[in-house]
């Protein structure tokens, strides 16, 4: 069994944004841990509340329309969500460093890569001098597998292609060895080669530094590449959790199974892909049973009224989902018998 | 590690000059409008004058020769002379160096003040932003020589005061540029970035929007020189810039107006000074647009 400690805890958070169309509960209760030097992903559609997961962890969720109504986040057992602005900017960076989608536009376009790494140091390391500095980000530079590092100091980002500039942006988010590292969506702007770079940068990053992952992605590929742990999300909500081999061998949660089937898979021919119909719900539109009943094939009456909690299923796998629901199936087995 | 680095600078340093930057792309860009390079020319040349002139140009700006009124432009005084029997080049020379300088600073002063209001309004956003753009509204509410001639009349007619309400009416523009520009690039992903790795606000307003939103401003800024000499003119025309003797290009061109039928050269030269510095700072600001602003791109 795992024993490492976790660092980072989420428990019960909830982010809303006021808009002028309503209230929409981007992040609606969620709950999850991140272990030390662990590579956790978070899967789901666009709009099912990824990112805005990952934004609330680093205390950057745009504000407004955006707001954390409720909630716990615990790094290393003091809750983020009490600091200070101060104390914050403190820990991003130094404790939790975030590594963006699109490499392109990550870099200040007016400053050389080398300025932008030196600055990113000293913000932290406020003693040292630039000299040092300079040092550190040249490591870095080498660190991240990148060529001719002193060189690219003197470099523009627009002068570096994409995988370049996110080993930069890596380079940039490992500085100060953080504890945890949100990545996301880290590969999905690059082509398919230099995104197997890069995953296997950062998993060998992982072990190396021993830094945590949290990868969240939209792509299922990456997850089975790089991660020890799944949790998917659906419309704002964790609707499956396990380990990486459990989740593609064993998924339990209809759209799971959905997701897993709508990948091309290369053994088999097919005529057609799988795809699930409709789109996800805005969050805050379902207001009474499953989000996913109106999507499920397997949905039933119980599924339309009430909406279901995560039932652990096995060890370290959970699922919200009637079907898994052991005693509520007893329940009315015996219902039925009796009538 | 250490003693390499002498040797690593050397290489870099060498590597910097082929490095294009941003602004050297810029440069690159203006370099190619003909038109703009005759416009930079023009204000060199005006730039020139206005430093070097006045030293060359050294008999007297306001020595009256009343034998000489009003002669047309010969070997001796080669743009005429005035009412005053004033040697009319020498002071347009001496103009030149009033109305550029009218012209830098006034703008200077409206993109620092525009800048600061435009960046708060704009990163802040909410009340702060509702405040300062309602009265930047209400001052473009109002024709802009009007709000000028009055700012004046309240401080009292002086160059110095012409120079000052100039600065005044052109903030609300500046401000509202600015505010735009921090409005779209506050929601760029290296300002995101920038919060990531633990940035305090005000390193991220000024080291990266501040600069980032400066294209414009540039732009703008070279288009407001020649607003501004053009507004100086204007109210030195009407009498609220420069004093008497002060050879400020509308004052000599209010002072001749009496003689527009029997001596033209007296307008007709500082007249051309005037919109010959205009053209020049216009065609080179259109030159920076096509440089500077990546729409105007291909």
């Amino acid at each position: 069994m795992d024993n490492r400690q976790s660092v980072l805890q989420v428990k019960n958070l909830q982010t809303t944004f006021f808009t002028d169309s309503g209230e929409i509960p981007a992040v609606d209760h969620i709950d999850f841990h991140l272990k030390a030097g662990e590579v956790l992903g978070i899967v789901g559609e666009s709009g099912c509340g990824k990112s805005v997961t990952s934004l609330s962890i680093m205390g950057l969720v745009p504000s407004p329309p955006g707001k954390i109504v409720g909630g716990e986040i615990l790094f290393k057992d003091r809750d983020l969500l009490k600091m200070s602005e101060a104390q914050m900017r403190h820990v991003r960076g130094n404790d939790i460093a975030m590594i963006f989608q699109e490499p392109m536009t990550s870099l200040n376009p007016l400053f050389t890569i080398g300025n932008q790494l030196i600055e990113a140091v000293l913000i932290h390391e406020k003693k040292w001098s630039k000299k040092q500095a300079r040092e550190k980000a040249i490591e870095m530079l080498k660190l991240v597998g990148l060529p001719r590092a002193s060189d690219l100091m003197k470099d523009y980002p627009h002068q570096l292609s994409g995988g370049m500039r996110q080993r930069v942006m890596i380079a940039m988010a490992l500085v100060c060895d953080p504890t945890v590292l949100i990545a996301d969506e880290p590969t999905t702007a690059l082509d398919v080669t230099i995104q197997a770079q890069i995953l296997k940068l950062m998993k060998e990053l992982n072990t190396r530094l021993n830094t945590a992952v949290l990868l969240i992605t939209h792509d299922l590929g990456v997850v089975a590449e790089t991660c020890e742990r799944v949790i998917v999300m659906y419309s704002g909500q964790i609707i499956e959790e396990a380990p990486v081999k459990t989740i593609f061998e064993n998924p339990e949660h209809p759209y799971t199974k959905g997701l897993i089937q709508s990948v091309p898979d290369i053994r088999y021919k097919k005529d057609r892909l799988y795809s699930i119909a409709g789109n996800v719900p805005r969050p805050g539109t379902i207001e009474r049973g499953c989000r996913f009943a109106a999507r499920c094939e397997f949905a039933f009456e119980r599924c339309l009224q009430e909406n279901p909690e995560l039932y652990e299923t096995s060890t370290a796998h959970q699922t919200r989902c009637f079907l898994y629901d052991k005693k509520g199936a007893e329940a009315l087995d015996k219902a039925l018998i009796e009538s | 590690m250490s003693e390499l680095s002498p040797k690593v600078d050397g290489i870099v340093e060498a590597e910097v000059d082929r490095s294009a930057g941003p602004w050297r792309e810029a440069w690159k860009g203006f370099r190619k409008s003909k038109v703009a390079v005759v416009g930079m020319v023009i204000v060199f040349f005006f730039i020139v004058v206005a430093l070097v002139g006045p030293f060359i140009a050294k008999e007297g700006i306001n020595e009256q020769f009343m034998a000489d009124r009003l002669l047309p432009p010969s070997s001796e005084y080669w743009l005429g002379t005035d009412d005053f029997g004033r040697d009319i080049l020498s002071r347009i020379i001496h103009g030149a160096r009033i109305s550029l300088w009218v012209g830098f600073f006034s703008v200077i002063g409206s993109v620092v003040v525009g800048s600061v209001l435009g960046i708060i309004a704009g990163y802040y956003g909410r009340w702060v932003d509702t405040i300062i753009s309602r009265i930047f509204d209400i001052m473009l509410a109002f024709p802009s020589i009007l709000l000028a001639i009055a700012i004046v009349s309240v401080l009292g007619p002086s160059l110095r005061n012409a120079l000052i309400a100039i600065a005044i009416i052109n903030v609300p523009n500046f401000g509202r540029l600015i505010r735009s520009k921090v409005l779209s690039i506050k929601e760029d992903e290296y300002i995101t970035a920038a919060k990531g790795v633990g940035m305090k606000d005000a390193r991220i307003l000024f080291s990266h929007i501040l600069p980032n939103s400066m294209a414009p401003v540039i732009v703008q800024g070279t288009l407001a020189i020649a607003t501004a000499i053009l507004e100086a003119a204007a109210l030195g025309f009407l009498g609220l810039g420069a004093a008497a003797p002060e050879p400020e290009w509308g004052k000599i061109l209010a002072d001749s107006k009496n003689y527009l039928q029997s001596a033209p050269w007296t307008m007709i030269f500082p007249g051309l000074a005037i919109m010959l510095t205009v053209l020049g700072f216009n065609l080179m600001g259109d030159g920076l647009r096509d440089a500077m602003d990546p729409r105007m791109k291909n």
